[in-house]
């Protein structure tokens, strides 16, 4: 079975599974959480050297990687907590205010 | 074939049999007087082997709740038993097993909750739950207490309903005094609660995993699940009154959502619930006998509240007395008065309705109360001034 939520915004109250229940595995993946955030992280690849220990940390599997390097953020369930920026040795990821133009401010 | 023998035995001792032959896959229970003999015999049944039961000791009814909603969502038929404080300290879990949409039963020796403590028959246990999505079902005595427990595990697991189920007696009145009643046979029974099939068991391996308890705010479906559990409920009215016509063919015994004696042509009549049912039976059969037009609704369904059935059982009243053995302090009557009255609110023509609080702490129901009851009724429909406040029925 796989249980398509795409249309969730105009299901009607018995259109929804009995009880709250999810009727199917592994779709934590379509539910977009990155809301939460408050800051996201930016990352700088010239000071970065793909240690991949942001990936390592990261307790929301929200680094997204390519062929083994550190591609960019997946700011859908980014909650913005700021644990890469603390580990990551080099100082190549900076949290930044959401809804704020920071590059080249100042 | 069905066969029935007749037994002398309490409430609570025909409950567990009732239990016994439905054949939970879990029971999570605390003792609490005066349920505690129910959990009592039951656990009785298990060690006998003569029920194959996992029977989950808890250290506390909140804890026995808790047990029940998991088991119950892991797929299991499940049932518990409890009373007074025991049910307040279920209450969180209360409204989980109805929100989650889980068909458990759980028995209720109604009894009064503290302070002062108390342990008699009382209301104020099962009306403070009232409105947490559990269907409610009263027995006035150990036999409807047995037919309403076998019952209920047809009308929670049916699948337009899978709601929770609470099948309630009287404390002491009916848990503890020795009746007679007739038993059906094991076969029988099984045969008519069949087994449970449910569609969203967290311990079925061979369906794709479900996860159950699930977060719904933020601007979530919330309020979309409550209008779905309405409706759930909503229709357990036609399930109720199905599954009580089938269980009635078979044991040859009445079931009505309510229950008149005499209603036909009363002017004046008397709303109950529980035991105290029969007492005002007494007397009304009494008066009958002299000729006054006195009738008895005796209420076994509280939710679904049967809303219509009563206002047309009500409607030729000239004055009708509700009733109750809980308080909702500081509302304009007892629970079950101001479900009646609103019940009463569409008709064009509506009898005189008075509130009677009575039998809190299990003070007696006296005979000469009842009377008393049915002559301020004759008072009212004489032209007498209704009482403008509820009526506090025998307190000094």
């Amino acid at each position: 079975m796989s249980w398509d939520i795409s249309k969730i915004d105009q299901w009607k109250a018995e259109d929804f599974p009995r009880g709250a229940a999810i009727p199917d595995a592994g779709n934590s993946r379509d539910y977009v959480t990155g809301g939460w955030r408050s800051e996201r992280p930016e990352r700088d690849d010239d000071k970065c050297t793909q240690c991949l220990l942001c990936w390592i940390f990261c307790p929301d599997s929200a680094i997204n990687v390519a062929d083994e390097k550190v591609t960019t953020f997946n700011y859908d369930h980014c909650k913005g907590c700021g644990v890469c920026a603390t580990e990551c040795p080099f100082d190549a990821i900076t949290m930044v205010p959401e809804g704020c133009e920071l590059k080249g401010e100042k | 074939m069905a066969t029935q023998k007749t037994l002398a035995a309490t409430g609570n001792v025909l409950v567990a049999e009732a239990m016994r032959q439905c054949a939970p896959d879990v029971m999570a229970a605390y003792p609490i007087t005066p349920q505690t003999t129910i959990v009592e015999e039951f656990a009785k049944f298990v060690a006998q082997g003569r029920v194959h039961t996992e029977y989950v000791t808890v250290e506390s009814e909140h804890s026995a709740m808790s047990a029940c909603v998991g088991a119950s969502a892991a797929g299991a038929r499940v049932m518990t038993a409890t009373s007074s404080q025991g049910l307040a300290l279920m209450w969180e879990e209360l409204h989980i097993a109805s929100g989650m949409r889980l068909p458990i039963v759980m028995a209720n020796a109604n009894r009064a909750l503290s302070a002062p403590i108390n342990i008699h028959c009382d209301h104020s246990d099962v009306m403070g739950a009232r409105d947490t999505g559990w269907i409610i079902l009263f027995a006035e005595t150990a036999q409807e207490a047995y037919d309403n427990t076998i019952m209920s595990v047809r009308i929670a697991e049916h699948p337009d309903v899978l709601l929770p189920v609470m099948t309630t007696l009287d404390g002491f009145i009916t848990t503890h005094s020795i009746d007679r009643a007739q038993v059906m046979d094991d076969e029988t029974v099984a045969a008519f609660v069949g087994d449970y099939h449910p569609d969203l068991a967290l311990l079925d391996d061979t369906k794709p995993p479900v996860s159950h308890g699930n977060f719904a705010g933020l601007g979530g479906p919330y309020f979309e699940f409550k209008k779905a559990q309405r409706n759930a409920i909503d229709r357990s009215a036609a399930v109720i009154k199905s599954v009580g016509e089938e269980w009635s063919a078979i044991c040859e015994r009445p079931f009505g959502v309510i229950e008149g004696w005499g209603m036909e042509d009363a002017e004046l009549a008397i709303v109950a619930i529980g035991s105290t049912a029969g007492n005002a039976r007494h007397v009304a059969r009494e008066l009958r006998a002299q000729g006054v037009r006195v009738g008895v609704l005796k209420v076994r369904v509280f939710r679904p509240f049967p809303f219509a059935e009563i206002a047309d059982a009500l409607g030729g009243c000239k004055a009708v007395a509700v009733l109750d053995r809980s308080e909702s302090f500081g509302a304009e009557g007892g629970p079950l008065f101001l479900e009646v009255r609103s019940a009463l609110y569409d008709r064009a023509e509506r009898p005189a309705i008075v509130d009677y609080i009575y039998g809190l702490g299990g003070a007696d129901v006296k005979l000469e109360l009842m009377r008393r009851v049915f002559s301020d009724l004759s008072d009212i429909a004489d032209g007498a001034e209704v009482p403008g406040r509820l009526v506090y029925l025998g307190a000094r």
